[in-house]
């Protein structure tokens, strides 16, 4: 960008939307001009029209404007109309955050338009600090999408990829495309009438992507090395012979599939006993019969037949898998059909305990039930194997002890995800080796084997795994993100699942690799700031390597130099700020969000002294969901006090702790965080921001004990983006206990 | 006595669900029943049933023969239809329960003095006599079922009911005597007896 050399500041209040009826905009203009010290200040009826906006093109064009607040709505409404690509742009929110808010009536004009020319000045002190991000173009990088794992998810997602005109990498372990796929005797049907079980065509797959030459295979191979970022992965792949081919790559599918569970960890159900077979098993016995009668090992044809679902699934014991692998029931139906089609006398029961058919699943259940397959609802509590068997069950529906006999007996066994490795295990490992311990060191290089990307961060091998195992992605909101910039899981790696919803898995996956490989040559980052051109930079004469920003940040970001200062690969980086929420020297900042910028907010709320009893609370909320929660309680016209300032941060995790100790200092009465939900559950967009946030906040009473302040002067909170009633509560509650505490001791000496 | 059942029993051996495809009116559908317990859930009589629709598919799956065909429950449906027009799988409950309640008293084996089994069979058993329902004569069989003493106690308690529809002309005293029937009488009885060999045929109680 070239911007001018000398800055020039502009102001522009908006009366629109009755904002003019609602506050005096001849006052806040006098603000900005004054107090904010901008050099040219305007005001406009409707600032986001053809003519407003063009007003303020002209300011730019023809008047040296290089930086602007623009004092009217939410940063969240009319970011098309208020988009200056060249200019540093901050925003009051006087709409939303105040006459919407504000209670009606003339008794509260005082406070409401204290609101007001606080949010100007703070909007003024903000935009000061602001420089127009340049964005992270880097000279060359590639667009080449690398997929780990030639099964149907691997394969359907270089397919998509490769349809879209990018150059893929495929690697397989094994020496042939089609993966578990290709066990299979039949497959779920996909489409209507969903009735009859299908040809898997898993070889036809294999075929169309060895076919397409834009997908280069490597069977028989392994990834041993990945260095780099999005856009510059530099993947080393080994093949078993030992040769070694590199491909540079832009980003990564991870389609790992899974391991069926062990059966023979289930003695009790039969496992490892003759005629107990897992579901992989019943297709290979189907696949030897290739549509006659199904025959067990032992030669003799099938009569009856009883399927066990959740075989070591749903298990509360905490021996098994503790979830549901969500495809075995549709699996079993399917496998029923395979002996019902054959021969309808074959007696086949599928014993449920809740029967599971997600999608259009239940069509296929119906029509399995026309083909004469039993179902009977129970738990099987023993299972016999042998020349007859025998499945000891409890009927769930006449709630008594019962058994049945069967020739054959099929377990429904799960998915066990192949994530590669742990790297909570990983990291204790390497402590250990690095201390001296000679099994760690054995147990590191075994950890090496299991790895299937071999990522060179410092943070480990692998990417972080969720819940049992799988990789980590937030299964509702940002399904295949992963905490691994540009690396996407798809399929049952990263939740279990069927072959249609690996398939679109797969898809999806794609699209967000190519989406990585197109931000990453703009510049820009990845979901969920995916237009953002900001990035972290850090003044590393001022770092201490303490290290806290490489170890806090969530997405691997940041690595360490030979000189072990951090190394930032701004390609991983999501722009969440959490490292700059962890600098303890306050060394990190983005162009258009820094300490300073947030920091120069909260010292230019003008502080009221102690005896006018209108208290001061600081509200520093996470923009993507605790914010609109605010604004969406403007939209509703819920009020809430007029004594709160809120400001908008990236993510809780970019909260550094001198903006508290500043404000607290400067005499605020109370501060509020409002963050998305941490844990498991997770709702933070950043995934670990909001959960470092409570972390440090969890330390803050030492601090405020130093400063002679009660506790309660600092409040951390989940907020969802729904909660819009419940945060004007939160807020109406806390002004409360603040004046029943008493106004903060500090007014006047900060 | 129960040659029929022994038969059935014998013909189907363990497949009691292959017995009520086969026999019961509308028997087919119990395969297709999803265990929801809507069923059960809507019924009116819902308390009065030992076993609600949904546990008797269940137990006909799981092969209890007897459980079922001695159960008194079908017997408490009273056609109100609810089941039906809320079942997601659109099983004929109503039906099905008519049914299962006929299959077995065609063995033989419903339960013996059920309320509803014996009012329907004196209700069959007028009707066929000439091809319309003597209501005076149905009412006193139905009075007189439990006894000659219960029968004299029963008509005094409904005698002034009795009395009004005497006056309203609802009711004609003079049918004690024999009462109404159809025009052809022979026909009727050809008719009936015809029905009787197609159903004997069809649920395998043909001799």
């Amino acid at each position: 960008m070239n911007a001018p050399a000398t800055p020039k500041y502009a102001a522009y209040v908006c009366s629109g939307c009755g904002i003019g009826d609602k506050l005096d905009v001849p006052t806040l203009e006098k603000i900005a001009q004054k107090e904010g010290k901008m050099a040219l200040v305007k005001s406009h009826p409707f600032l986001c029209n053809a003519e407003g906006v063009q007003m303020i093109r002209d300011d730019i064009a023809n008047d040296g404007v290089t930086h602007l607040c623009i004092a009217a709505c939410s940063r969240r409404a009319k970011a098309e109309a208020f988009s200056f690509p060249t200019a540093a742009v901050s925003r009051a929110n006087l709409r939303e955050g105040v006459i919407w808010v504000v209670a009606e009536g003339s008794e509260h004009d005082e406070v409401r338009q204290e609101m007001a020319e606080d949010y100007v000045r703070m909007g003024c002190a903000e935009v000061k600090k602001m420089k127009v991000p340049g964005g992270n173009v880097k000279e060359s990088s590639s667009k080449k999408i690398l997929v780990v794992g030639g099964g149907l998810s691997g394969m359907t997602a270089a397919l998509a990829a490769a349809e879209a005109g990018y150059e893929v990498a495929l690697v397989e372990k094994s020496g042939a495309l089609g993966g578990f796929a290709t066990n299979l005797w039949k497959r779920v049907p996909f489409a209507a009438p969903y009735a009859d079980a299908q040809p898997v065509g898993a070889a036809e797959l294999a075929a169309k992507v060895s076919a397409n030459p834009k997908i280069k295979v490597h069977l028989n191979s392994t990834v041993t090395e990945t260095a780099g970022a999005p856009g510059r992965f530099a993947v080393k792949i080994a093949q078993e012979s030992g040769s070694v081919a590199e491909e540079l790559c832009g980003s990564i599918v991870q389609a790992t599939g899974f391991t069926t569970y062990d059966i023979n960890k289930l003695p009790e159900l039969g496992g490892g006993q003759a005629n107990v077979v897992d579901q992989a098993g019943l297709e290979a016995l189907a696949k030897a019969a290739d549509g006659g009668p199904i025959k067990r090992a032992d030669g003799k044809e099938v009569k009856s037949v009883v399927f066990v679902q959740c075989a070591g699934q749903r298990d509360t014991t905490g021996q098994h898998l503790a979830y549901c692998s969500g495809h075995c029931c549709a699996t079993s139906i399917k496998q029923a059909t395979y002996f019902k089609d054959q021969n309808p006398d074959i007696d086949t029961v599928v014993m449920y305990q809740d029967l599971r058919v997600p999608g259009m699943g239940e069509d296929f259940y119906r029509s399995a039930q026309d083909k004469g397959v039993i179902f009977t609802k129970g738990k099987a509590s023993k299972v016999t194997g042998g020349d007859g068997c025998k499945v000891d069950f409890k009927d769930l529906i006449l709630n008594e002890g019962a058994s049945i006999d069967a020739d054959l007996v099929v377990l429904a066994t799960g998915q066990v995800p192949n994530a590669g490795v742990n790297l909570d295990e990983w990291t204790a490992t390497v402590t250990a080796a690095e201390s001296g311990d000679e099994a760690a060191k054995i147990k590191k290089g075994e950890l090496q084997k299991i790895s299937v990307l071999n990522l060179d961060y410092r943070q480990g091998p692998d990417m972080p795994q969720f819940k049992y195992g799988f990789a980590d992605s937030h299964f509702i909101c940002f399904p295949y993100e992963t905490r691994r910039t540009g690396i996407y899981a798809a399929g049952p790696t990263r939740r279990p699942m069927d072959m249609l919803q690996a398939t679109e898995d797969a898809t999806g996956a794609a699209l967000k690799a190519i989406q990585a490989v197109e931000n990453v040559e703009k510049g820009r980052a990845a979901h969920p700031r995916a237009w953002d051109l900001s990035f972290p930079t850090a003044r590393l004469e001022g770092c201490t390597q303490c290290k806290r920003c490489t170890v806090e940040c969530p997405f691997g970001a940041i690595d360490e130099d030979e000189k072990r200062f951090p190394k930032f690969n701004e390609e991983r980086c999501r722009r969440c700020g959490t490292c700059m929420g962890a600098c303890p020297v306050r060394v990190i900042s983005f162009e258009n969000y820094s300490c300073d910028t947030v920091g120069m907010q909260i010292k230019a709320v003008n502080i009221p002294d102690e005896f006018e009893e209108k208290p001061r609370i600081l509200i520093l909320a996470c923009e993507n969901d605790a914010y609109p929660a605010l604004d969406m309680a403007g939209i509703q016209r819920l009020s809430y006090s007029a004594f709160v300032r809120a400001i908008p941060v990236r993510c809780l995790g970019s909260v550094n702790t001198i903006w508290i100790t500043d404000a607290l200092n400067s005499g605020y009465d109370g501060v509020m965080m409002m963050g998305c939900k941490k844990g498991d559950d997770y709702q933070c967009h950043f995934v670990k921001g909001s959960e470092m946030a409570f972390y440090r906040m969890s330390k803050i009473d030492d601090t405020l004990k130093q400063l002679g302040l009660e506790t309660e002067r600092v409040q951390t909170l989940e907020v969802a983006i729904t909660d819009n009633a419940r945060v004007v509560k939160l807020i109406n509650e806390y002004v409360d206990q603040i004046k029943e505490i008493g106004l903060s001791p500090m007014k006047g000496f900060g | 006595m129960t040659t029929a059942n022994q038969t059935a029993i014998a013909k189907y051996k363990n497949s009691f669900l292959k017995e009520v495809e086969a026999n019961v009116e509308e028997g087919h559908w119990v395969r297709m029943c999803m265990q929801c317990g809507v069923c059960a859930g809507s019924c009116p009589l819902g308390n009065a049933w030992a076993h609600p629709p949904q546990e008797l598919f269940m137990m006909i799956r799981a092969g209890k023969r007897e459980e079922v065909l001695a159960s008194d429950s079908m017997w408490m449906c009273t056609s109100c239809y609810n089941c039906i027009v809320r079942c997601p799988r659109k099983l004929p409950i109503t039906h099905i329960m008519h049914g299962l309640a006929n299959y077995a008293h065609r063995l033989g084996i419903a339960p013996k003095g059920q309320p509803t089994r014996e009012t329907a069979t004196l209700f069959w058993n007028n009707l066929i006599k000439k091809g319309r329902v003597n209501e005076l004569t149905f009412s006193l069989a139905l009075y007189f079922k439990d006894g000659f003493v219960q029968g004299i106690k029963n008509a005094l308690n409904m005698q002034a009911v009795g009395l009004g529809l005497v006056k309203a002309r609802r009711l004609n005293p003079m049918e004690i005597l024999g009462g109404h029937g159809v025009k052809d009488q022979a026909g009727f009885k050809a008719m009936i007896e015809k029905a009787r060999q197609i159903e004997d045929r069809k649920k395998g109680f043909a001799k």
